[in-house]
This record gives C-alpha cells, sequence and structure tokens, in this order.
C-alpha cells in the first residue's frame, strides 16, 4: 500500500499523464409528480440533486486534470409515466455500475435487487427511510442522504441542549409525516425525554385563509410546552401554523428550526465557497438532495485518488474502510458507517436565515465518533448486509 | 473621523517597539499589538473579510487580501491609511511575497488560479490555473519555486518562477491549508486540516520525505485538523496550530516527532514570531483573540483581545 502510494505520488510528479484513464458514473433519477400542497409558491427545482453531481464531478474533475483521470457522469431521467426497472436494467446493460441515484425508496431496492445490479456500487442520495438503512440495507447501496433518525436525532439533541424538553408535536398523515413523526418519539425516547401530546393535521380546509381562525383552537388544547415540533415533510401545512398557535411557542421539524442534510445558509468552516460554485452552476440555492449528490461524487473522486481503484468493489471497500475521508464543509471528515453504508455527517439546525447549530452539539459524546450519536449506532443496527465488513 | 482617532491613539503612543498586525475577518479591520507592552495599540479599517496579510520585506508596506473585496489592500503601516489596491482576481485568500519584494504569488479561492502580481507596475504578469480553491502559499528561500495548494484538488502545485508553468503536482491529504518552505530550503511542509496530517516533501526530488499526526489525549482525531505553520528561529522546530483543537503542536524540524502541545484559545489559525525571536502569537478566530507564548519556556503567557475572528499576522520590527 505504501510503495503504491509513492509509486503513484511519482507518476504525478513525473508530469501530467498523456492518456487520462476514463471512470465513468451514472446519475439515474426517478421524475416523480410532486405531490399538491396547500400553497402554490413553492416549487422544486427541476435539477434538484442532478446539480449538485454536476458540481461535484466539476470538482474532481480538476483533481482529475492533474491525476490523469477523465471522469464522465452520464445522466439518465426516467419520466413519471415511465417504468423505472426496465430503464435501470437498460442502463446497467450499457456498462454502468457506479450509480448516483435519485429515486424512492421502493425504486432503490428494486434496482439493488436486480441480478445484473450485484456488482454495482449504488449511492442513494434522496431517500430518507429509516428501513433502507436497518432490515432493508442492501451491500450495493450507500446512503450519503441523511437518514431521517439521523436528522431526528440531531433536533433532539438541539431540544435537550436548550432545555426545551417539554415537546408536543403535530404530524401529518402523508407516509414522509409518520415516517418522521415515528423518528421524532424514537429520538426524544433515545434522549431521555417524552413528546406531552401530540395531535394530528387532519384539515382539508384552505389554511391560506382560515389559519388565524383554525390553528389557535387547533393547539389549545396541547399540554404545556416549551417547542411545538412539526412533522409535514411535503411542507404541506406547518408553515400555516408559526405564529398562529394558542400559546407563542417556537416550531422545530419540517418547519422553524429545520434538521436538514443541506442548506443554503450553511457558510461556516469554508462552505460559503461551496455555495457560491453552486450557485454559479445552477442559479439557485443547494438542497439536502443536491449535497447528496456532491457528497457522492467527490467520495469517489476521493476513492478514485486514494485507492487506486477503478470499479464499483475496489471503491466500495476503499469507501468503507477507515483510511477513507472526506472534506465536507462541515467542520469534520466524513466517512461511511461500515455496518449500515450511511455517510457520518453532522447536520445542520437551519431556519430560512441562519444555522441554529450544527449536531451533534457539544456535550454529546461518543466512545469513536460523535458523529454516531446521529442514527443508528453499530450496535443497535439491525442491518445485517454488510456483515462481512462489520 | 473614527480613523482620525485611532490614529491619534497610535500617533499618542511615547516609544515605538515591535508590533504584530492581525486581520480580524469578521470586523473588516487589522489589529496592532505592540510587542513590548502586550497590548492592542491601534485599529484600522479594511476592505471586507481580510484574512492573509504580510509585509513587503521592507516593511514600508502592508499586503492584505481583502477576499470579499477581491482585492489586495496596500496600507501604509505608519499610518494605517489604505494607499492603493492591487489587482488580484477573485477572493484572495492568502499570499506570499518573493524575495525579491517585488512579485505577489495570490491564491484566488473562488476562481482557481494563482494569480501572480507585479507590486511595483501594479500589473497582473500571469495567471496560473490550479486545483479547486487554492490557499496555502509558499515561496522557496531563493524564489525559484511557488507552491500553491488546493483545499478541494488536494494538491500542492510546484510553480516554476521563470516560466510560470507548473512543474510537478504533489497528492497530500484532505484539504491542505498552509505550505511552508524551511529557511533553509531543502524541505516543504504542507498542512492538511480534514486529513488531519502535515506532509513533509524534499524540495529537491518532490518526494515525501515524512508524513506528521497529531494525538491529544481528550481530543477527538477528526479535531486535529493541522491549519497554520511557522518555523521557529532557529528552525530547529516547527509551531503547527491546530485549529478547533485550540492547540499548538510543537514538532522537531528533524525527527518530525511532537515534541508538546501548548494550549490556546479556540480555533487557531495562523501564528507570527516577534521581531526579537522572543515570543509566537496566534490567532484564534473563535475566541477573538491572540495568544502569547514565551519561545524560551513554550508557555502561554497572555491572551489579547484583538477584534472579531482574527486570522493572519505578520511581524514588523521597530520602525
Amino acid at each position: 500500500m505504501r510503495l503504491a502510494w509513492s509509486m503513484m505520488a511519482l507518476c504525478l510528479w513525473l508530469g501530467s499523464p498523456a492518456m487520462a484513464e476514463a471512470l465513468r458514473f451514472d446519475y439515474l433519477e426517478r421524475q416523480v409528480t410532486p405531490p399538491p400542497v396547500l400553497s402554490n409558491m413553492s416549487a422544486l427545482p427541476e435539477d434538484l440533486g442532478l446539480a449538485g453531481a454536476r458540481l461535484g464531478l466539476e470538482d474532481i474533475a480538476t483533481t482529475g486534470r492533474f491525476t490523469g483521470i477523465d471522469y464522465r457522469l452520464e445522466v439518465t431521467q426516467v419520466p413519471p409515466e415511465a417504468e423505472f426497472l426496465p430503464a435501470a436494467r437498460a442502463l446497467l446493460e450499457t456498462g454502468a455500475r457506479v450509480l448516483i441515484v435519485n429515486a424512492p425508496a421502493a425504486d432503490l431496492l428494486a434496482l439493488a435487487d436486480l441480478p445484473e445490479a450485484q456488482d454495482a456500487l449504488i449511492f442513494n442520495i434522496a431517500a430518507p427511510e429509516r428501513d433502507l438503512r436497518a432490515e432493508e440495507c442492501r451491500a450495493n447501496m450507500l446512503h450519503t442522504v441523511p437518514s431521517t433518525a439521523m436528522r431526528a436525532d440531531a433536533l433532539a439533541q438541539f431540544a435537550l441542549w436548550k432545555r426545551w424538553t417539554d415537546v408536543a408535536l403535530i404530524a401529518g398523515s402523508y407516509p414522509e409525516d409518520v415516517e418522521f413523526a415515528d423518528a421524532l418519539r424514537a429520538s426524544v425516547l433515545k434522549f431521555g425525554f417524552e413528546i406531552k401530546g401530540e395531535k394530528t393535521w387532519a384539515f382539508d380546509a384552505n389554511m391560506r385563509r382560515a389559519a388565524s381562525a383554525e390553528v389557535p383552537l387547533f393547539t389549545q388544547d396541547l399540554p404545556d410546552h416549551d417547542l411545538l415540533l412539526v412533522a409535514d415533510e411535503r411542507g404541506d401545512f406547518a408553515r400555516y401554523i408559526a405564529y398562529n398557535t394558542w400559546e407563542p411557542r417556537p416550531l422545530a421539524g419540517s418547519e422553524g428550526v429545520q434538521p436538514r442534510g443541506w442548506s443554503g445558509v450553511v457558510e461556516q468552516h469554508g462552505a460559503a465557497q461551496l455555495q457560491n460554485r453552486f450557485r454559479d452552476l445552477s442559479g439557485r440555492e443547494m438542497r439536502a438532495t443536491d449535497y447528496a449528490g456532491w457528497a457522492a461524487i467527490a467520495a469517489l473522486g476521493e476513492a478514485a485518488t486514494r485507492s487506486g481503484a477503478r470499479e464499483a468493489k475496489g471503491l466500495r471497500g476503499y469507501l468503507l474502510s477507515g483510511e477513507f475521508r472526506l472534506a465536507g464543509f462541515l467542520g469534520t471528515p466524513l466517512s461511511f458507517r461500515a455496518w449500515n453504508g450511511q455517510m457520518r455527517q453532522p447536520i445542520p439546525l437551519v431556519t430560512e436565515r441562519a444555522v441554529v447549530a450544527l449536531a451533534p452539539l457539544e456535550g454529546f459524546l461518543h466512545q469513536n465518533s460523535e458523529l454516531d450519536t446521529l442514527g443508528f449506532d453499530a450496535p443497535e443496527s439491525p442491518c445485517t448486509a454488510f456483515g462481512e465488513t462489520r | 473621523m473614527i480613523r482620525t482617532l485611532l490614529l491619534c491613539t497610535a500617533l499618542s503612543l511615547p516609544a515605538s517597539a515591535d508590533e504584530i498586525w492581525v486581520t480580524n475577518e469578521m470586523d473588516d479591520t487589522v489589529s496592532v499589538i505592540d510587542v513590548t507592552t502586550l497590548e492592542v495599540k491601534a485599529t484600522y479599517p479594511t476592505g471586507e473579510r481580510p484574512r492573509g496579510v504580510t509585509f513587503s520585506r521592507d516593511f514600508k508596506r502592508l499586503y492584505i487580501c481583502a477576499s470579499d473585496s477581491d482585492a489586495v489592500q496596500v496600507m501604509d503601516p505608519d499610518t494605517g491609511d489604505i494607499l492603493h489596491e492591487l489587482p488580484s482576481g477573485e477572493d484572495p485568500e492568502q499570499f506570499v511575497i518573493a524575495p525579491d519584494d517585488r512579485l505577489l504569488y495570490i491564491a484566488n479561492e473562488d476562481d482557481a488560479i494563482t494569480t501572480v502580481v507585479d507590486t511595483e507596475t501594479r500589473k497582473v504578469v500571469a495567471q496560473i490555473d490550479v486545483g479547486v480553491e487554492p490557499e496555502g502559499m509558499g515561496i522557496s528561500p531563493d524564489g525559484t519555486l511557488q507552491v500553491t495548494t488546493s483545499e478541494t484538488t488536494n494538491m500542492a502545485h510546484w510553480i516554476d518562477t521563470t516560466t510560470h508553468k507548473i512543474v510537478a503536482n504533489s497528492l497530500v491529504d484532505s484539504r491542505p491549508r498552509h505550505a511552508e518552505f524551511s529557511p533553509d530550503g531543502q524541505v516543504l511542509w504542507v498542512s492538511s486540516e480534514i486529513g488531519g496530517t502535515v506532509t513533509v516533501f524534499d524540495v529537491e526530488t518532490k518526494a515525501e520525505v515524512g508524513k506528521i499526526r497529531f494525538e491529544i489525549p481528550n481530543i477527538r482525531a477528526e479535531k486535529l485538523q493541522p491549519v497554520g505553520m511557522k518555523f521557529s528561529p532557529d528552525a530547529t522546530k516547527v509551531f503547527v496550530a491546530l485549529g478547533p483543537a485550540n492547540h499548538i503542536a510543537v514538532v522537531d524540524a528533524q525527527s518530525y516527532a511532537v515534541e508538546r502541545y501548548i494550549l490556546v484559545g479556540r480555533r487557531v489559525w495562523h501564528m507570527a514570531i516577534s521581531p526579537d525571536q522572543t515570543k509566537l502569537f496566534t490567532t484564534n478566530g473563535v475566541s477573538g483573540d491572540v495568544t502569547v507564548i514565551d519561545l524560551a519556556t513554550l508557555e502561554p503567557i497572555k491572551s489579547i483581545k484583538v477584534g472579531r475572528f482574527p486570522w493572519g499576522a505578520a511581524a514588523r520590527p521597530t520602525p
């Protein structure tokens, strides 16, 4: 290993290699028709995720110029009405083996389970579901997007740190709301406090007109609380809760203080440079899915440069090894959990305008890495597919 | 008005003494520390987000990277007046002045470029494509080699100062922040913030000859993030600032063994040594102060409050 490294360094020094090696990555997106929300004012960017992957490629391409690796990114977008699996299969047939995938959990699993994908390396950049990191984990799938559990743990740490431990919860009834609410309950339990009262959001009225009349009544019978948690992952109703509650209380969760994989307001630790590059490229703010796409490509570039590996198996081995460290502009090196393939990452707690805190918060200790106070830690992990690397 | 006041404060001080100049990244100012009294004796306004700072070799000019003003400012250190700006390219973060006291090599963090500016004609002499987010800037004592490190490409780029072409690229660990040649020009030290290491290269062969790792009890490995580096006056030791670990490592320049760790303020960035070579000054970004270390005992002796987020430091002997 040591020898290989010195030889590589020597080659670099001998000048830019005339022949660049090509290394292909594939961006595969399952396009989804966005669900309707109460407000008409917010639309998801069409290049969500892809713009992040493109920036990642630009960043590593510069390194590749010096190291003699010619990185390529092939883009395949499957429209909402088309079938996902045949498209994915066709892509694998063309030789795609390292895939950055922006797709719902069910499609991801179907892809990972294809016989022809068994020697592939899949990066999940969009699906936050717990199960993908737990019972339904797959050895050929890594996750650069934080799980719902990691985000909920970040918020629970924040509440505890602020001593706002009397919390109440309003949850929507869409599957992602239920998932996030479950995660919040588990996190609050994990950090030793409890949710004092809960309500399910079940209005179908037009809250843009009725919020100031309905929300005070709706929140009046909640028990005393310091912080009101909201689980509204689609951004449907929670925006109408703020400032309309019976008691004046701060919001957190899907609105108010939000635990996110990334946000346009993150600027410390050199992040301003990444944000500037992203804005120049896409003309908008970088979101969590973009960051996950960027991180997947940046991690691959780092692995290819350091390990010399050029195919999925070798890249995966290096990424899951203790040697891998990614500079991710969050103040601490990022790496992958060898027990379920989840990227270890700090979680910024943000408002629209600023970072309120960065989890793990100071004082939440761990015997190996404080980042492992967020999400499934090795001893509690129900994932068995990564057995050989554990 | 404020500037006049500050100026008066500066002028009203009796005897002049050696000084340490510190850039305050979040205050858009430089603080001037009197090395004898260890007090701030003047504060001057600068452009936005001042970071890298260095004196001309005759100490008649202070160069300041005003990153968010996209300018390198030239200040008269006797008056604190900004004399003019140099064309710097976008987002200058660090720079290094050539031994001839004329050419300034500037890292343009947002543009992946090293800009070479002639400080006399105030013209750009060359622009060299380097890796993403160039930052660390070193120059060999004989002025023949300039090294730019790029944070996201993770390389030290060796630039021939005659041709202004890259002659070699050396891979280092993640996020290299600083490059420092030994005073004899034999070796180059490069710190890697996220990699947590310092790599030492032989300048002649460009081969890696050493790698330094750090370890402090009760501080997490990932918090040990080496940034600024400074050779001791006798060149037997190298001081390495460990960022959020809030310590300076003292490394033997021959054996590369870490001899000790000195506790300083929070988020330590860069350092300067007093012209009489008895004290080391460290800029502590988060705590907003400067730690003074006695070089004879290697003990911290004082913290001096400066502006918000002190970053760069440069020393000036008694004018």
